[in-house]
């Protein structure tokens, strides 16, 4: 991994992106990296967009900040908040893992406003990416009987891809003591879910 | 196991700030910690709360900040070590009792933490913190890093101790709601009993008799911050431009200075101790620059003491040029990240960053604008203030007199936008929706004939409308409070209040029911569930029709809370066949107005659906749908 490696886990307030960054955080902290986490999520509990911005480093304790366009890899629980961080934090060089399933704003619920058609939005994350990985998490977690587990799976697609050093064992442990041993079966077999999807995947390359 | 109470020196474990600030009381032996819950302070005694049983420490959620310093000031004041907890909005309640605090001294420890939030991302200002320390001439630290969070926090206790007063720690939110390595330290586990000596006396008297030893106490702590390891320089001996910066500051300045080479030309001095200054410290700085920059959050407050601090000693100092929020440099609103301070250093040093991509940036920019549609604040999914404030406009809309409501601190803060169907015309601080109310309904005895209406919530409720309420009654004023009671403090993460069963460490606690409290006042006080939204419409109009103090309690558990105990109480689904779309005449009412997250329009089929991925299945929708289309089934639970 380069070093800072700048990872930027994004979605929309109540998909899970801040347990996702803390799992995967306190995983690589036992490894012996130093790492630091900084969220950004407004007022309302749910619907925002929101960030957690991970930074890595065997060297030193970085800000809890990417600063712009300095993002390596973008991991996005919903597409237009993909394009929405790769605008601001991604360049020429930032992979991305995102989840097709789009989740609509209030203003365009409300018809204010237009959510961008998919494949437009799929075509401009590949264009403003290094690579692009497109996994339909939110589905598979239908299928699994929670939507809530889209975060692990799409951790489980990043780690299948190779893009962060983190297998079945350490995810197991992290959630073990982070959330609580109850919940340990039900995400493993979210991560397990993920890598699968990861084998299989096409992906566009620029 | 949490990692708070991990008895394992040297280890090194991933803590938010707020945690890494829990874990440093543990460490300085804390036996009471106390707090109101508000953001982003509330994980400090929430975390505490997890391991309160296994640690003996005391941890309590109090009525309110004023109350929370008060208990720890208890402690304190028979010999313990104590922690008290807030926001930056909670010292404002708190400060009467803290400005009395400061001049009698305490005997135990006692620190103080207070959590800014610049950006008020979520809050409704973005104070700064600072100015408490100066008024009431009080120690500061401010951490820089997580670990720094942690050992600060033992490095207050060790100094309140020493010269007996309250010391502030002030976070903000890019450290307490952030998170990095922090190496563990050994927990104590002596314990002393609590003894409040008899022989002692706490006053604060008139005359200010005390003043004078509150600033004998602040000497001996800047004699001590002068050779703090929290404050530090890195960089050349003779700086072009000494960067002085604080807080979350500091990491970004250091990528910064890293990023655009300037390490050989830019001095950095992090500090640590803002209060009182370490004035031999930094004017021997000051003596090696003729440039410095201030990079602090959010008031010029580091900036204006040392420049205060320069002109005391300017006949000795070379002429220094100071840039920074006050000269226009560096914005004076808001919160800093490494992009601004790049930005303000590579223009000032003239080091240019990253030369553009003019391509990229016009690709960003569309990008931006054509497919990230903005997400604007909104109730959750199933959120029963959803539908509270839709039965509360549509009883206004039935009254016809112009009824204003008042507003108050919480989620539902939120009706005062979209969401929440603009219902509530003010917002600003705890209680002070009640207040208004109060004050605005009695104001029929000077020709008003509009209703007056409050909103607040359950912990508010307790937090500062009973006084407010109490004022009401006693000047029958004629007002319709509506207590939107979600059983949890649930903006902050669902903590216990006193209308709770439970306390924070949750062991069984006397829970003193609203009701209980408004009809032992006298006030006639009806309790309905929201999403019974015609019923609650119709009681709302009948109370509006009515004169005197009233009261309406709406009961319903907050979604999130309800949705992972008990999971869906409905499957909701959308009937095709009778969705009439735009052709309905209803104008898309439940995707238009109702506008839960947990609804779609799908724009081919010209008709609404539900996101089986989001929607709580509260079923309330099922009511508002004037064709009968939205359809609700029971689930089995």
């Amino acid at each position: 991994m380069k070093d800072p490696y700048n990872v930027v886990i994004t979605g929309v307030g109540g998909q899970g992106n801040v347990l996702a960054s803390l799992l995967v955080g306190a995983v690589l902290v036992d490894k012996g990296y130093k790492v630091t986490i900084g969220e950004t999520y407004g007022a309302s509990q749910r619907g925002g967009s929101v960030m957690s911005h991970v930074r890595i480093s065997r060297a030193r304790q970085y800000g809890p900040l990417i600063p712009p366009g300095l993002a390596d890899l973008v991991i996005a629980l919903e597409p237009a908040e993909a394009a929405r961080v790769l605008a601001q934090y991604g360049s020429e060089e930032t992979v991305c893992v995102v989840n097709t399933r789009p989740v609509h704003p209030v203003d365009v619920i409300s018809g204010n406003m237009e959510y961008p058609s998919l494949d437009a939005l799929f075509q401009r994350i590949e264009r403003l990416s290094q690579t692009a990985y497109m996994v339909g998490a939110t589905e598979k977690a239908l299928e699994l009987g929670n939507p809530i587990l889209s975060n692990i799976i799409l951790i489980g697609a990043v780690c299948g891809l190779g893009l962060f050093p983190i297998n079945t064992d350490d995810i197991e442990k992290a959630v073990r003591t982070y959330l609580s041993p109850d919940r340990v079966e039900m995400n493993r077999m979210a991560f397990l879910a993920g890598k699968q999807l990861a084998a299989g995947l096409n992906h566009c390359q620029n | 196991m949490s990692l708070l109470s991990l008895d394992a020196p040297g280890k090194e474990v991933l803590l938010m700030g707020n945690e890494a600030m829990a874990r440093g009381a543990i460490e300085a032996g804390v036996r009471v910690a106390a707090a109101y819950p508000g953001n982003p302070s509330s994980e400090i005694i929430g975390s505490l709360a997890d391991v309160a049983a296994d640690l003996g420490i005391y941890v309590e959620w109090s009525v309110n900040e004023k109350v929370a310093l008060e208990v720890a000031a208890a402690a304190a004041a028979s010999g313990l070590n104590a922690l008290v907890a807030m926001k930056q909005n909670g010292l404002n309640v708190a400060a009467d009792f803290l400005l009395n605090l400061n001049l009698t001294g305490i005997l135990g420890g006692l620190v103080l933490v207070v959590c800014d939030d610049p950006s008020g991302i979520s809050s409704t200002n973005e104070q700064d913190t600072r100015i408490y320390a100066k008024l009431a001439d009080l120690p500061l630290f401010e951490p820089g890093t997580f670990d720094e969070a942690k050992d600060m926090i033992k490095e207050a206790f060790a100094l309140s101790r020493k010269i007996g007063t309250v010391c502030i720690l002030r976070s903000v939110t890019r450290i307490s709601h952030a998170r990095g390595n922090v190496t563990l330290g050994p927990i104590p586990r002596e314990k002393i009993k609590p003894f409040f000596d008899p022989n002692v006396r706490l006053m604060a008297l008139p005359g200010a008799p005390s003043h004078v030893l509150v600033h004998q106490r602040l000497k001996q702590a800047q004699e001590m911050f002068e050779s703090s390891r929290f404050n530090v320089y890195q960089g050349p001996e003779t700086p072009e431009l000494l960067l002085i910066t604080c807080g979350a500051g500091y990491l970004f300045s250091q990528e910064a200075i890293s990023l655009l080479g300037l390490a050989n030309r830019v001095g950095l001095l992090k500090i640590g101790t803002t209060w009182p200054l370490p004035e031999r410290m930094i004017l021997g700085l000051l003596a090696k620059t003729s440039r410095a920059l201030f990079v602090e959050e959010v008031d010029p407050v580091l900036e204006n003491n040392i420049k205060e601090l320069y002109a005391d000693n300017n006949s000795r100092l070379p002429r220094i040029e100071f840039l920074g929020k006050k000269s226009g440099h560096v914005p004076d609103v808001g919160e800093l990240s490494p992009g601004l301070v790049i930005q303000v250093l590579g223009k000032i040093m003239e080091a240019p960053w990253r030369p553009g991509n003019e391509e990229r940036s016009r690709l960003a920019a569309d990008t931006l604008q054509r497919f990230a549609p903005q997400r604007s604040l909104a109730f959750c999914a199933g959120c029963p203030h959803r539908a509270s404030f839709w039965a509360i406009k549509n009883a206004l809309a039935l009254d016809g007199r112009h009824g204003i409501l008042f507003g108050d601190i919480g989620c539902y803060s939120l009706a005062v936008l979209p969401t929440g169907f603009s219902q509530s015309k003010t917002l600003h601080a705890m209680g002070s929706g009640m207040g208004m109310a109060s004050g605005f309904g009695v104001l029929d005895r000077l020709g008003s004939e509009q209703p007056s209406l409050a909103v607040c919530g359950d912990s508010t409720f307790y937090h500062a409308v009973i006084p407010a309420l109490i004022n009401g009654v006693h000047h029958s004023s004629n007002f319709l409070l509506i207590v939107l009671d979600n059983s949890a403090t649930a903006m902050t993460g669902f903590q216990p209040h006193p209308g709770s069963p439970v306390n924070a460490a949750g062991l069984p606690a006397k829970p003193l029911l609203i009701e209980d409290i408004c009809q032992s006042l006298g006030v006639k006080t009806v309790i309905h569930d929201p999403f019974d939204v015609s019923g609650t419409s119709l009681v709302l109009w009948e109370l509006l029709q009515q004169k005197g103090p009233r009261v309406l309690i709406l009961r319903q558990q907050c979604a999130l809370v309800r949705g992972k105990k008990e999971g869906q109480r409905y499957r909701v689904s959308v009937d095709s066949r009778k969705c009439m779309g735009e052709e309905c005449g209803c104008s898309r009412l439940c995707t238009r107005v109702f506008r839960c997250p947990g609804l779609r329009w799908n724009a081919s089929t010209g008709k609404a659906e539900v996101d089986e991925a989001i929607c709580t299945g509260c079923g309330v929708c099922a009511d508002i749908c004037p064709a009968g289309a939205i359809q609700k089934e029971r689930q089995s639970t």
